[in-house]
Parts: structure tokens; sequence; C-alpha cells
């Protein structure tokens, strides 16, 4: 196990686990639950919370309950714990096909309410406390089995566990060496919420009738015996039962997502980002249509991009080069205003011909400016929704289209960019797309408000290599027959030599270099980077896909 | 890895929504079938697992022995087991629960007159934590998405968490303690002795089951807020400058329903179990306190009955859910959730 966080839910959660286990041991001993007093009696110095209908004191006999409570709720985790655990790992050993018959019975058994289990269990073993033992221990199986199978199908993936069974290790030895050390961590965890399950359901039961018996008494039988005193109007003496079943079930909620957090902490609290810089100060540059200069990005202390300048000009196709981390899709996030969560800007001049982009601009105006497409990991558009509502949603909310106007509009950009049957497209749902065809409808939205700049991010890096020409090809005929700019930002030099008029080669957060033609290139960087390019022709010889 | 994008390639069926629901009812069906029949196994193998000869604990305590042997022969138990069992199921398709061995009435008539209260507060208590949940769960997702506002982060946690660890059977105590019987806001079961409150009977019972649902499932909802919000297509529409509502709603909500109802399907069909409970303290004449009081009574075909009613109206449930995913994404439909 790895190392372990204390974090104050776990704490608090042991040390009142902790102190019911003393109650549990302690409580019988010290306290007597079977002396009778005064009848009904309300809160005194002498019974803190009163007496029952016969005379018992409620505080004594809640915490003299306290063991038999617990140690019926363990009973019935350890009914689940083990027999969970042997069912569930009993069936990832089994055959593919029994697996399979397996699998569906538990998760069929697995929606079902477990409660009614237990009750055909308690109809069978009629009430009691023993039998409300059974019957939730194992109303809880199914839950348990299916966790486990889950996990032991997660850990059996891992390469050790193959390399086992080629070398012929037998199923039960994997099982114990394997699997089962490997699962310890979140059936732990699971184990504790158990215990919390367990204990408020067993207690239901009692509390129902059908659990334990007099004269026995656990909290859920004393807060039966309780509810006719309930609409007595001697509420007090549920409190004692009441409360220690919450404190029992919240002390096992605590503990489990303690252990859980404590085993996968949480990843370090990002800082909302800060205002930018009211406006651009530094004066513009009248040959180029986008204007940056000392543009800086940093996320607490680091910088990320240190105080770059560019420019493009109309109608300009302007490549950004670089590893992954040098800053290039950054610098690109903040010239659209997207930057992510944490990360603050600031410049000296940000501007697209007359706008400035470091002050406040209206949504629609930064719309009509500035349009994106990204790299297509299947991800960029959104699964639940057909295509045809996401990409008309844009000219609806900038161009105050109606929905047939607005669905006509984007049938002839789904044309213009030679995507195949924009009819059918519109009405299906993104993951029924090819990526190539994903991608050609980006433009397409992309183009939809009649931007002057494009900015594409990594376009064709996760497209085969033949969609990755024609995306390319789409891209320059955008550009020559609307005169759109274009920031094409790419790992890929190979790609960006075939389609840019200029290439910005970007290193630590730098601009290390600007080429026109890549003879020209001095900086070692480009040159090391120049050199893992196989050869000039990038349709040629880009043969990985 | 990707596809090539001639047409040639795209095999699209042309109504591929229709034969994925087709194809998705046919499944259910069978599936509803197979639960009805397994259910059936076990409602019938409750009368043959109780320790010792069913005649004899079927009879009574009080029974001789001509009265067990009258019985055994009466109710079949001298037949196979396997033509026990047809009969059986017979006598449940033609619509024959059996007669209670208490009341002398046909068990589909008591199941009848009790299935409404039961049906009522599961159903309104999972549309109450569905109408609640959600919208509170994406609230303090976006509030608090990035590490923003901790403190509603913590505060979020602690309430709910309480408040979950608090079983619904102590709540509904809670509940008529304090409203009930302290302000008298909302009167108390059983309606019928007060006929005049009807819905307003109603209300402390969904909330004593619907409390804790709430506090599970918003907690969910928030996890997946801040996951939903981190997604590229989010980002897509922050790109697109679509406003704000129409990204939280339209974009992030679908997504969200559909991991958040994958994930509660479970609890919402728990809610079954808490109805059954909950009926005790508050005196609804359920089908969770009758079967309980069948239970004690040893009134073996009204358990059978109730064991076959309660567990289809858990797989209707399970059904309802489902399809509500389908209707949300339509990619669950081919039964591997997403």
């Amino acid at each position: 196990m790895s190392r372990r966080r204390w974090n104050p839910g776990l704490v608090l959660g042991l040390v009142l686990l902790g102190m019911l286990v003393l109650t549990a041991v302690l409580g019988p001993i010290l306290f007597d639950g079977d002396t009778l007093g005064t009848r009904a009696a309300s809160p005194s110095g002498e019974h803190w919370l009163g007496t029952d209908a016969t005379g018992h004191d409620m505080l004594a006999r809640s915490l003299v309950a306290t063991r038999l409570t617990l140690m019926m709720a363990a009973g019935a985790t350890a009914i689940a714990v083990v027999l969970g655990i042997v069912f569930g790992t009993g069936v990832w050993l089994m055959g593919p096909r029994a697996r399979g018959l397996c699998l569906r019975v538990i998760d069929a058994m697995v929606a079902f309410p477990g409660l009614l289990l237990a009750l055909v269990v308690a109809a069978v073993l009629g009430a009691g406390g023993s039998s409300a033992v059974v019957a939730i221990g194992l109303a809880v199986i199914p839950y348990f089995a299916r966790f486990t199978a889950n996990l032991a199908a997660k850990v059996s993936q891992q390469e050790y566990v193959s390399t086992a069974r080629l070398l012929g290790v037998g199923n039960t030895r994997i099982a114990l060496r394997h699997l089962l050390p490997n699962m310890a961590e979140p059936l732990l965890v699971l184990t504790a919420s158990t215990f919390a399950q367990s204990l408020t359901a067993i207690s239901a039961l009692s509390f129902v009738g059908l659990g334990v018996q007099s004269p026995d008494y656990d909290w859920g039988k004393l807060l039966n015996e309780a509810l006719p005193s309930l609409l007595a109007g001697r509420a007090y003496q549920m409190a004692g039962p009441a409360v220690l079943i919450v404190v029992a079930g919240l002390a096992a909620v605590l503990v489990g997502d303690g252990l859980a957090a404590a085993a996968n902490p949480r990843a370090a609290r990002k800082k909302p980002a800060s205002v930018e810089t009211p406006a651009s100060t530094a004066e513009p540059r009248a040959e180029y249509l986008v204007d940056v200069q000392d543009l800086s990005i940093r996320t607490g202390d680091t910088e990320l991009v240190k105080g770059i300048s560019f420019g493009v000009k109309h109608g300009e196709i302007v490549g950004i080069v670089g590893e992954s981390g040098s800053g290039k899709t950054l610098t690109a996030m903040a010239l659209a205003r997207l930057l992510p969560e944490g990360l603050s800007s600031s410049a000296a001049r940000m501007s697209l011909g007359d706008l400035d982009l470091l002050g406040a601009v209206p949504p629609r105006v930064l719309a009509e400016s500035v349009s994106l497409v990204y790299q297509d990991p299947g991800t960029t558009f959104n699964p639940a929704l057909r295509m045809g509502t996401q990409l008309t949603s844009v000219l609806r909310t900038h161009k105050r289209l109606g929905a047939r106007a607005a669905r006509q509009r984007m049938l002839d950009a789904l044309r213009a960019v030679h995507l195949t049957r924009p009819e059918l497209r519109l009405r299906q749902h993104p993951h029924e797309l090819s990526g190539g065809m994903r991608q050609r409808a980006m433009i397409a939205a992309a183009l939809a408000t009649e931007p002057r700049l494009i900015i594409a991010d990594e376009p064709t890096t996760a497209l085969d290599v033949t969609v990755q020409a024609e995306i390319l090809r789409e891209l320059k005929r955008v550009n020559a027959h609307l005169g759109t700019s274009i920031v094409f930002i790419s790992h890929d030099i190979g790609v960006v030599r075939a389609l840019c008029d200029r290439v910005l080669v970007m290193y630590h957060g730098e601009i290390v270099e600007e080429l026109v033609t890549f003879d020209s290139a001095s900086h070692e960087y480009t040159k090391a980077l120049l050199a893992a390019t196989p050869s000039i022709e990038p349709n040629k010889e880009l043969s990985h896909g | 890895m990707t596809t090539v994008d001639s047409p040639a390639a795209v095999a699209v069926p042309r109504q591929p929504g229709r034969s994925l629901w087709l194809r998705f009812a046919v499944r259910r069906l069978t599936s509803l079938v197979a639960i009805f029949v397994a259910l059936l196994v076990v409602a019938f193998l409750i009368v043959h697992l109780i320790p010792g000869d069913p005649a004899v604990g079927l009879a009574g305590a009080n029974a001789d022995r001509a009265d067990v042997e009258r019985l055994r022969h009466e109710l079949g138990l001298d037949l196979p087991i396997w033509h026990q069992f047809l009969n059986y199921a017979g006598n449940v398709f033609s619509g024959h629960l059996g007669t209670s061995f208490q009341y002398r009435q046909p068990v589909e008539t008591i199941v009848f007159n009790r299935l409404p209260f039961t049906a009522t507060i599961a159903l309104a208590g999972i549309v109450v934590v569905l109408l609640i949940a959600i919208p509170l769960g994406m609230l303090v997702g976006v509030l608090t998405r990035g590490g923003r506002r901790s403190w509603l982060d913590t505060v979020f946690g602690m309430i709910t968490g309480f408040l979950d660890s608090v079983p619904g059977y102590v709540m509904a105590s809670f509940l008529v303690v304090v409203f009930a019987l302290g302000i008298g806001l909302v009167p108390l079961f059983p309606p019928a002795y007060a006929p005049r409150f009807g819905a307003a009977s109603y209300v402390l019972p969904v909330a004593a089951i619907a409390i804790g649902p709430i506090c599970t499932i918003s907690r969910v909802v928030r996890r997946e807020t801040a996951v939903v919000l981190e997604e590229d297509y989010m980002r897509t529409a922050r790109g697109w400058r679509l406003p704000s509502l129409t990204r939280h709603l339209k974009w992030a909500l679908p997504n969200l329903l559909t991991s958040t109802l994958t994930l509660s399907g479970l609890v919402l069909t728990g809610m079954i179990g808490g109805a059954v409970i909950i009926e005790s303290v508050f005196g609804l004449p359920g089908l969770g306190s009758g079967i309980i009081k069948a239970i004690l009574d040893r009134d073996y075909p009204v358990i059978q009955g109730m064991v076959i009613v309660i567990g289809m109206i858990a797989a209707l449930v399970n059904l309802l859910v489902d399809v509500l995913l389908g209707l949300i994404d339509s990619r669950t439909l081919g039964g591997q959730h997403v």
C-alpha cells in the first residue's frame, strides 16, 4: 500500500468507530439495561434520556444494545465479504462463456433492491436476530461479487497476470498471489461501507419487527419499541438509538470516503485565473491583422510563455511548430481568449484588426472574429447531441437565424467543405461519423460565423495520412477563396511546411526562430526538428498513421 | 482508429434510431420475462425452503395430523415438485395468487388494495429525487468548478454526507416529530382516517425516502459536473462563444444525465426497499407493511404474491431508467453503458 495521507474525515471516522467499539465492549459491563424504574419517565438527572413504557433507562439500554448491533453488522459484513470475494474472483477465473452468464445473473441481482432478497430470506428463516444477519449478509453478496469481479477484470489485464498465466501458474494461485493483494485497498473501502449498510439494514429489519426479538434488543428493536411513544408525544425515547445509528453510519461513511481519498489523493487545486491587463498599451503594427506583442502566460509562479511577439497578415497562413509543452497551444488559446482555468496571460498588445483582444469583447464579436478547429480525438463534439443541433447552434446564437434557415446555411457550409451526404450527417450523432467527417464539420462550423481568423490546433494529428491531406487541402481552399487568415499549430514540421506561408518555431515558451523557407533554419532546435523529418515531400513519406 | 471517409466505406442504416429501439424493446421484454420467471421460482421456493415440512408449517401450530394431511392434499404438496411449480405458475398466469391464510381473501385483492400506497410514495419519491438532486448537484458543480469557492464544496460535502448516513426510517421518525407532532404542518397517515388531507399526507413519507437518495445522487451529479465541464466538447462550445446557459443546460446536462442515471439506477430501485420500510413509521397500509405483517403471520400465499409484485415494480423502475437513458443518448440502448 502506498503512503497513507491522514485526512480529517478519516481521522474523525476512525475516532467515532473506535468510540462505538469501546461502547460495544464496555456498555454491557458498565450499564444495566434491565433495571426497571418509573415507567415512561421524561428525561431527568437520573434518566438522561428518560425511560421506556416498561421503565427501562433508555440511555443505558441504547449503550448496552451497541454490542449486539455491531456484532450483527459485523456478522453480516463477514458473510457478504467472504462469499462476495469468493464468487467475484471465482467468476473471473471461469471460462469466458460461463463468466458472461454469471456476470449477467449477478447484474440482474444487483439491479434489485437487496431488501427484497432479505425479506425472502426472513420469510424462509422466520423473524429473528440470526436470520436478519443471514438475510442482510446474503442480500449484499451480489454487490460485493460484482465489485470484486470488476476489480479482478481490471487487475487481470495487467501484464504480470498474463505472464503468470503463460508460465502455467494455476488459477487458485493467480487469485491468491496476484489478484487479491492488488485489490485489497478498494475492497477495504467497500467493506467499510458494507458495514454501515448492513448495520442500518439489520436495524431496519429489527425496526419493522423482523429482526431481534424480545427480550434481546439492538438499536433497531429499541426504535421499534419507541415508535408508539413517538405518537404519544414522547419522542425523546427514540433519541438514543436514533443518534447511535446515525453516528455509526456517519463513521462508516467517513472511513470509507477517507480511505478512498487517501488511496487516490486529488490533484492539487488550481487557482482561478487572474484578471487580464485592461487594454493594449503598445503601438499597433499596421501590416498585421493579428498583432501580438510581449505575450506572457503563467500558472502561479511558472512562466509558460515568455513574452513572445508575432503577427499574422491578412490572408496569411502562419504555422506554429514546437514539441508538446513548448507553449504553442497556450499561445493560440490566449489569442482565442480560451485559456484553461488556472492560467493567466498578460501582453502589451493583442489585437485583431481594430478589435482589442485584451479588453472586454462581446461574445458575438469574438465569434465573428476568431474561430477554432481542434484536434479530433473523437471528443470535440458533444456525444449526446445530434450533429445538426450542435452545428446550427452557432448560427442560431450569433446570426439569430431560425431553425430552418440555420439548417439550410449549415447544409451549404457542409457541402462547401465536401462532406458527403450532409442531410444524413445532421441527423447523426458524432460517434456515427469518421474522424475526417467530424473535422470537415468542425471547419464548416468555424466558417459559419465568417471569422477573420481561424486557429487550427493540431487539426490533422489524429487522422489517417490520406484524410490528413484532404483536410489540409480544405483549409488551404478556405484560405484561398475567402481570404481567411489561419494560425496553424502542429508538432509536425512536414505538414506545416506544406501548408504555411511563414512558420514560427517555439521552444520552451519562446519563439526561437521565424522562417519563410526552411533552408534558412539557423537555430539548433529547428535543425534538430528538420533532421527528424524523413523527407521534404510530406505526402509521400509520412507513412505513420 | 479513424475510418476513411469515402461514401462507400460508411455503411449507416437509414433509420439507425428505430432499429436500435426495436432491439432494445425485444431485449428488455425478454429480460422482463426472465425476471418474472425468476421471481416465480423464488416465490415458489419460499414455501419449500421453510425448515421442516411445509404442510406442517403452513397449517400452523394448532393443527392436528388430519388437518396437515388435508392441507397437504389441498395445496398439492403431495405432488412431484416440478408438477407443483407448474401448477403454481399456471395459477399465477391466470391471475390467481392464492388465498391468504390470515384473511381468507384472494391474495390479488390484498395486493391491489395495498399497491397504490407503495407505488405512489416510491414513484413520487423517485421523481422528487431527480428533480431536486440534479439541479442541486449541477449548481454546486458549476459554482465550485476548478477549485472555486472551496468552502461551498466543503459545506455541501458535510451536509450531504451527514444526511446520507441517516437511514430513511430514522429520518421518517425525525420528520414526524418535527413536522407532524411539533409544528403540525402536515398531517400524519393514514389518510383513511382523514381523507380530506389527501396528497398532503404523502409529503412526509416521500420526504423521508427521498432525502438520503437526494444527497447520494446530488453528490454524484456534482462530481460528474466537474468531469463534464472539463471535456473537450465544452471547450468547443466555449470556442463557438455559446452563451453560458446554453452551454450548461444544452451541452453539459444531457451528458450529466447519462452518467448520473447509470450510476444512480441502483439508488432509485433501492428506494423501493426504503418505501417498504418507511410504511411502518407512517402506518401506511401499503405492500411494505403488508409483506412484513405476512412474514410475522407466516401467511405464505401473501408473501409469495407480494414478492412477485414488489420485484416486478423494481424491474419496471429499472426499465424506466434505461428508457430515460435511451431517450437522452441513444448509444446507451445497445446495452453497454457509456
